[in-house]
């Protein structure tokens, strides 16, 4: 059973179908849609009963990719409330850390892995990195985000990633549709970056597969390679690099809708206006997910880690040290989210299932594609 | 010493014994975490490795990290020879700094440079074609001879300044011209430490990641960003393994082709306990043009990084200097800890580098021909293995019991030392090899012990060389981000290049003036180490 989460239901229907389609035309058994056991019923018994008694000395370690970070009291906030200590291991990007604990799942490092996210979730569940539990704190969060229904992940934090502008360098208006980037007045403006190297760049394609469909978005890409798109290795080389933002030549950069806040907070001197805006209809959905790791000792404190990320004190401080919006909808949002990050409501989806299945398949064809 | 072969005489036991350290050492901390990762992915492959071995695309890409790195070495050897030439025979101020320059480029993270490579470009109008600074072949060789000319310029340069200049005085004593007595004679004794720094700068190019990523653009894939592709991308850890393997194949083959080459040497060249001038080196027009052309190439992209590290919104200033005291929301520790981490890491890992390279040197040089030539490859394949394979191995190694390392900072420098070594032993052992045997054995028949004689003659003319490696394993470990970013840390371990990194990954003007002063902190306290190490070294006095 495919659980589809897609708001724009029509948009993940359509793709399946013609996911369906082509999985037949080539008859290339990794496009089938159905070879993904993401959301079958777990056979990992899940937690249940979390009592924070007998709880307090017991250490516990929290594996993240390296963007992870806290204000200094809030993990000790954690502590002071359980008992329970948390230790803390680090690892590259949202990648590696998927890819270190798929090789270390019979020892792994840590009881609780944050910072998997929806185009790699189906990855951790089908190798049984996680252990169901359904927290509590779930209540206050919205059903789309939860996307497991067996809760084997719990969604903590989520943001866009969209097509940002430098709006005083556009050679034209501003764009508002995905069409726009492959208008010739747009020619040379757009930097995008590689889906096998960068999560970004991946969620773009991702954005352009939603958007297009199956049967669409590659003709859509060899438009936007002769409309001279710029493909970089990282969200950095492109930012800094080729955007106007680093003293580049181009105008359009694959980013976040968190962008323009931190232009703002982060300006020097101080604007009164973030310079970029955010092309509404290009925005992909990334969902952060944590999760009890399959295997660990302190399965109940692992589980209160868990609660405890939901909460307002952990879902409040993630804002302005991730630059992602808490899945906690009782958290308060910083001034600068609310003004200048809203999120769009119909922002792009794919299940994570279909992502997972055919992610080597799209990847390796849009190589083919930026390498014509 | 061939009729001690096969006797177990007090001698070969000690040489033996010689090599037991060393050989452990290795055994340990790389050959078992390798070999367990590569075993891994093998045992879940389904025929992975014969369809790795045997497809097209593995051909055309081995063919590309081939070529590309034979280039880069090429290019690097003739930048970098002509100021090798002048540090060795050149009596000038402000030498020391301009070996410590020279090194400045090694500790920049990949992706800072190559921003200041796109700056450079763009003033200079090369953005596209074939010289074009980003996303082109001829980007990925101009940042390789940046990253490498200090491989060559230390190396060889400190072996030539010890190099006795008698040979050549004869030569030109009877009338051979200048460039003659260069190429016929000169060149030819310094060939075992050409042969070693050439080694190094092959594999590190070989190797060569972020720089094939980010400068090579989409198009260009070396075995390297393949592993990262298939391990990391795809978590199929059979066909990371299987490019692994080729690359590891690769690696031994041409390292066992320098080692040939340089077994065809002589072995006894004379080396003069100091560095010294040659008589009639004086600081001529010909040598001030080579050090400032050489030095402005690669300061062009340095100055670059400066001049935006003092850009500020209200004009040139300190303020993202200043700033750097507290920490920023997203990173985990202030600059200022990130600093004092990296530092402390790099004075971990240089001390193992040095004390373990040094100890490898003289077993290298004092063990039987197998023995020697098994650990001379051996200490060269942590440069020229994939930073995902000996990451991901030390990992999955180092899991249980009192060998779980994944949570101790001690797994920071260990890693950072096993690239390193490879740099000492290089710097090392062709001094060893080339001091006079006649003064050892001088020595031996007035009654002195092997140790004796290593630590009166073999130390204070290997001294030099000791240091150079140990300023390479330094720098090194300063500017190391590819295994240690697999091996996982705790968040408050963070490093400089990692703190970098993290500030390049947020928008903002702030944050950016940010990440380009600590850069600019990390190759100033780079070059101000290095001067500390140099002038403590008292045989580096010309």
């Amino acid at each position: 059973m495919i659980h589809l989460f897609a708001r724009p239901l029509t948009r993940a229907v359509a793709s399946i179908a013609a996911l369906a389609l082509l999985a037949t035309a080539c008859g290339d058994d990794t496009s089938s849609e159905t070879t993904s056991t993401c959301f079958d019923e777990p056979s990992i018994e899940a937690i249940t009963d979390v009592s924070a008694d007998g709880l307090a000395g017991t250490t516990i370690t929290l594996a993240t990719h390296d963007s992870f970070a806290l204000s200094d009291t809030t993990l000790a906030a954690f502590t002071d409330q359980t008992g329970i200590i948390v230790e803390q291991v680090a690892v590259g990007d949202a990648g590696q850390l998927v890819s270190q604990s798929v090789l270390t799942k019979d020892n792994p490092t840590a009881d609780v892995l944050f910072g998997i996210d929806n185009s790699f979730m189906c990855r951790g569940i089908e190798a049984d990195l996680f252990v169901p539990y359904t927290s509590p704190g779930l209540d206050d969060v919205a059903d789309e985000l939860e996307l497991d229904p067996f809760h084997r992940l719990t969604p903590i934090d989520y943001g866009d990633v969209c097509v940002n502008y430098w709006s005083d360098a556009l050679p034209g208006d501003a764009p508002d549709s995905l069409d726009d980037l492959i208008d010739p007045i747009n020619a040379g403006q757009f930097v995008t970056e590689n889906p096998e190297t960068s999560s970004p760049g991946f969620s773009f394609l991702l954005a352009t597969i939603a958007k297009y469909g199956e049967d669409g978005w590659e003709d859509y890409w060899a438009s936007l390679v002769e409309n001279d798109v710029s493909i970089t290795a990282g969200w950095s080389d492109a930012y800094y690099g080729e955007f106007i933002a680093g003293g580049g030549a181009r105008s359009i950069v694959t980013s976040y809708a968190s962008s323009p806040p931190a232009e703002f907070l982060f300006a020097d001197p101080p604007v009164d206006a973030p310079p970029t805006g955010v092309l509404q209809d290009s925005c992909f959905r990334q969902i952060e997910f944590a999760g009890v790791l399959n295997g660990t000792p302190n399965p109940e404190a692992a589980a209160a880690l868990i609660d405890f990320m939901l909460s307002t004190t952990f879902q409040e401080d993630v804002p302005l040290n991730m630059f992602v919006y808490p899945a906690n909808g009782e958290a308060a949002l910083p001034d600068a989210f609310v003004e200048w990050g809203p999120l769009v409501d119909d922002a792009l989806t794919l299940d994570p299932a279909l992502i997972e299945t055919n992610r080597d398949d799209w990847t390796e064809r849009w190589n083919t594609i930026v390498a014509s | 010493m061939e009729h001690h072969r096969g006797q177990l005489t007090p001698q070969t036991l000690r040489r033996a014994g010689l090599a037991v350290g060393p050989t452990v050492f290795l055994a340990f901390f790389f050959v078992w975490p390798v070999a367990q990762l590569l075993w891994r992915g093998l045992s879940d492959s389904n025929g992975a490795i014969v369809e790795t071995f045997t497809s097209a695309s593995i051909r055309s890409v081995a063919w590309f990290t081939l070529w590309q790195a034979v280039a880069s070495t090429v290019l690097t050897l003739v930048v970098a020879l002509p100021l090798a030439a002048v540090i060795a025979n050149v009596n000038f101020r402000g030498r020391r700094l301009v070996q410590a320059l020279v090194t400045v480029p090694f500790v920049l993270p990949t992706v800072v440079v190559a921003g200041a490579f796109l700056a450079t470009g763009d003033r200079l109008g090369a953005t596209s074609g074939p010289f074009s600074l980003s996303k082109s072949v001829f980007a990925i060789l101009v940042a390789h001879v940046f990253f490498n000319v200090a491989v060559v310029v230390r190396t060889v340069g400190s072996y030539w300044g010890q190099l006795s200049r008698d040979d050549e005085h004869a030569a030109r004593t009877l009338g051979t011209p200048a460039w003659q007595t260069f190429f016929r004679i000169t060149l030819r004794r310094l060939r075992p430490s050409l042969l070693a720094a050439t080694s190094i700068v092959f594999l590190f190019t070989f190797t060569s990641f972020g720089v094939v990523l980010i400068l090579g653009g989409a198009r260009q894939r070396t075995i390297e960003t393949e592993v990262f592709r298939y391990a990391i991308s795809r978590t199929d850890f059979a066909t990371a393994a299987a490019l692994s393997i080729v690359q590891l194949i690769a690696v031994v083959a041409l390292v066992a082709l320098n080692l040939r080459l340089r077994s065809s040497l002589a072995q006894s060249d004379r080396l003069a306990e100091r560095a010294r001038p040659a008589p009639n080196g004086r600081t001529s027009v010909l040598s001030w043009f080579t050090i400032v052309s050489t030095i402005g190439l690669l300061s062009v992209p340095i100055i670059i990084l400066v001049e935006q590290s003092l850009q500020t919104g209200s004009g040139i200033g300190f303020d993202n200097y200043r700033s750097l005291a507290e920490r920023p929301p997203f990173l985990t520790v202030s600059p200022h800890r990130a600093l004092v981490n990296s530092l402390w890491f790099a004075i971990v890992a240089t001390a193992i580098a040095t004390v373990v390279g040094g100890w490898t040197s003289i077993a290298i040089v004092y063990s039987s021909a197998k023995v020697s030539r098994l650990l001379d490859i051996g200490y060269l394949l942590p440069l020229g293995t994939s930073a995902v394979t000996l990451g991901f191995g030390i990992l999955i190694t180092f899991d249980s019991g009192w060998l779980d390392l994944r949570q101790s900072w001690m797994i920071i420098p260990l890693t950072q030392a096993l690239i390193g070594i490879p740099f000492v032993t290089r710097a090392v052992v062709p001094v060893l090899r080339s001091i006079d045997p006649h003064l050892r054995e001088a020595a031996a028949s007035m009654g002195s012990s092997p140790a004796q004689i290593r630590r009166d003659i073999d130390f204070p003319i290997a001294r030099r060389a000791l240091v150079v490696g140990a300023g390479f394993a330094f720098a090194i470990s300063l500017g190391e981000f590819g295994a240690t970013s697999f091996v996982g840390r705790r968040p408050d371990f963070m490093t400089v290049p990692l703190a970098i990194g993290r500030l390049l990954s947020q928008p903002g003007q702030s944050i950016r003036g940010q990440a380009m002063a600590l850069s600019v902190i990390l190759m100033v306290v780079t070059t101000v180490v290095l001067l500390i190490v140099d002038r403590a070294d008292r045989s580096n006095v010309l």
